[in-house]
């Protein structure tokens, strides 16, 4: 019952095409085009030497064996993107999506980010490529990742600070877009994560989905077995699904999303989308989305900046409603003891975003049956979020 | 049986003037004055925009409009309640359409009383929206992130409450242009150009070529917006078409002249009108 996209583009009544016009043709192309290659072997041969000597795939299956014994329970896994090539599974899509753009005959990739791993990853495609790149960061991001900035610099980006809204995420999804309609004919939106309108969802999410390929693969020959529960992040929902592809038809594996719930889902300051937002009509999705009564976007936080964005993705929200996966809140607190915690136990620094996904496991763990199994998500390295992490505990560092 | 939409009186005296104001900026008492002098110098329909959080087809200068709107706390049940006193208490006759986003309409839940989280899977705010439009005295909605693709639900909704839902086509629109005309309602929105809304040095596109499309299959009116804010570009629009749309150069003119502003607009919605009155039919 994997699921797929319907023509229109819906999973259940979640997705669509919610767009000016003017970008109609542009995702009606995007579609044929990506119809086209997914089923071409030589795109899919060239995406598969891409990820193995660029991308440094796959990702090594890692058996947490200390935090396993630690925790007295289940037995844990991380599934390592922090491996990847610029530190994050965005690599994946982003490779996947500038190849199909230069087989369309762009010669320019925009983008949004957050964080700045997007953004980074779309700068180091393009730099690869030959391609224009420029990428749109909200302005409270661009100082709270100065670093990430100048990277894409030095990869030969133009980053525009977007200063309009809230000045973080969605602000640069909607200023990407802005651009798109002002300039379509060489250029592709190379959208970060598993939303927007058709035919984004499904595109990151089979660009994504080797992460649970490979899982799968590789837990059964660690194992011999199926994984009784696979964990991962969700701000858009683009490691998530991408982990939880290959186990959705395996009903005895449970898919967990891990939500910012920022100061906690009581509170306003939080992103948690699933457990405080509702149905709505934004960026190209049918989907939900944390806004208020009058369908105003509420502004939304976490101390990830991946997280921090006010929806999820359609095929989310439909594993959601249909029960298949289910999405927990984490708060900033748990994160950070999280990433914390892994540091010192596995010496491994994992992302700020994945330590949602840690913090879940760390509650969940110690209560399983030893012969269990958990796999976990690393989305990224943590190295970017040492200076937020310090300034949280009241430490401050220049990074 | 399609009844005569009010819209269509728009296009009644010659070439349509049509301009936008958001509602609420810099505050409902302006936007009240100022809809009355666009009306009484000659504006054939009026576009309110409801605020939103988010705009994404609007360039910095509507944008700046809707966010300090909704920072003064405008609402949807506020901008309903001041429609319903322009009709009743201002005078105001020429038919009027709100543009807004798809989520305003679809996650609009009547002051509150409807389901939140459209369990019940009635998807109660198109309904409840476009009702509240109706009983107000609105007259059509524009949604310009809402394609042909996906305007069935909203569609349903303004036909069950008697209002058009008007449909955009854009430069890009190409072979798309028959099929989205063949449906359309009150009138068809044309986007003169890529990109957002926002004042244009020039406007290249061949509107007369999308016009002859049109004609082809309605002679539902069409009116060019986006881009403009000069006389002479309204009548260019409009000589290739049945009206022009302006909004930003509007916006700017209230942020510019502030209690003056009704008077401002006032005069430049009249001489945006003196020189469509000049423009004539060529398609």
């Amino acid at each position: 019952m994997a699921t797929t996209a319907d023509a229109k583009g819906r999973f259940g009544r979640f997705g669509g095409q919610y767009i000016p016009e003017t970008l109609m043709n542009a995702v009606i192309e995007l579609d044929q085009a990506y119809t086209h290659f997914k089923h071409d072997p030589e795109f899919q041969s060239e995406l598969s030497t891409l990820f193995r000597e660029y991308a440094n795939r796959p990702s090594p299956l890692y058996y947490a064996e200390k935090m396993t014994q630690d925790l007295g329970g289940a037995k844990i896994y991380f599934k390592r993107e922090d491996l990847n090539f610029t530190g994050a599974h965005k690599i994946n899509n982003v490779l996947g999506q500038a190849l199909l753009a230069k087989k369309m005959g762009k010669t320019r990739l925009i983008a949004e980010t957050g964080a700045g791993q997007h953004g980074v990853a779309t700068a180091t495609a393009a730099a690869y490529f030959g391609m224009e790149c420029v990428v749109f960061m909200g302005k409270t991001d661009t100082e709270r990742q100065a670093l990430n900035v100048y990277k894409m610099k030095l990869l030969g980006a133009d980053v525009v600070p977007v200063t309009s809204g809230t000045a973080t995420l969605k602000d640069a999804v909607s200023e990407a877009f802005r651009e798109w309609t002002n300039r379509i004919a060489d250029t592709h939106y190379c959208l970060g994560s598993v939303m927007g309108p058709h035919p984004f969802p499904t595109i990151v999410r089979d660009f994504q989905a080797v992460i649970s390929r490979e899982a799968r693969a590789q837990i059964m020959e660690a194992e011999g077995r199926l994984p009784d529960a696979v964990l991962a992040c969700v701000g858009g929902g683009s490691n998530a699904i991408g982990s939880f592809y290959h186990f959705i038809d395996d009903e005895n594996v449970q898919l967990i999303g891990c939500e910012a719930a920022g100061r906690g889902i009581d509170t306003f300051e939080t992103a948690a989308t699933v457990s405080t937002g509702r149905l709505g009509v934004f960026h190209g999705m049918k989907s939900l989305f944390c806004q208020d009564e009058y369908g105003q976007i509420a502004p939304v936080y976490s101390i990830s900046a991946g997280l921090d964005y006010p929806g999820i993705g359609p095929e989310h929200a439909y594993l959601n409603e249909i029960h298949r996966a289910e999405y927990v809140p984490v708060t900033d607190e748990e994160a950070v003891q999280a990433f914390e915690y892994t540091s010192r136990t596995e010496g491994i620094i994992p992302a700020i975003e994945s330590s949602h996904a840690i913090a879940h496991a760390l509650k969940i763990a110690p209560a399983m049956k030893k012969d269990q199994i958990l796999i976990v998500t690393i989305s990224g390295r943590g190295d970017k979020d040492c200076a937020a992490v310090a300034r949280y505990r009241g430490a401050s560092i220049k990074d | 049986m399609i009844l005569m939409s009010k819209i269509q009186e728009a296009f009644a005296n010659g070439k349509a003037f049509i301009p936008f104001i958001t509602a609420g900026y810099p505050d409902i008492e302006t936007t009240r004055s100022v809809i009355k002098a666009m009306q009484e110098n000659g504006a054939d329909l009026i576009e309110i925009g409801i605020p939103f959080s988010d705009p994404t087809a609007e360039g910095p200068v509507i944008q700046t409009a809707n966010v300090a709107a909704l920072e003064r706390g405008i609402t949807t049940d506020q901008i309903f309640d001041f429609v319903r006193q322009l009709r009743e208490n201002d005078h105001i006759t020429v038919p009027m359409v709100f543009m807004t986003y798809a989520n305003v309409v679809y996650s609009y839940h009547e002051g509150g009383d409807a389901p939140a989280d459209g369990a019940d899977g009635k998807d109660l705010g198109c309904f409840g929206f476009c009702r509240r439009c109706a009983e107000a005295g609105i007259d059509g909605l524009i949604l310009p992130d809402v394609p042909y693709e996906e305007k069935g639900e909203f569609q349903e909704a303004c036909e069950k409450a008697g209002i058009d839902l008007i449909s955009l086509i854009a430069p890009t629109s190409e072979e798309r242009i028959q099929a989205i005309a063949a449906d359309a309602r009150g009138f068809i929105y044309i986007v003169s150009s890529l990109g957002v809304t926002g004042v244009r040095k020039t406007i290249t596109t061949d509107i007369g070529a999308i016009t002859r499309k049109i004609r082809s299959v309605t002679d539902v009116p069409c009116a060019v917006g986006f881009g403009i804010s000069t006389p002479e570009q309204a009548a260019a629009m409009a000589a290739q078409s049945d009206g022009a749309i302006v909004g930003s150069a509007i916006i700017r003119l209230i942020t510019q002249h502030g209690d003056n502003a009704p008077v401002e607009v006032g005069n430049y919605v009249r001489r945006m009108k003196d020189a469509l009155r000049s423009s004539y039919y060529t398609v």
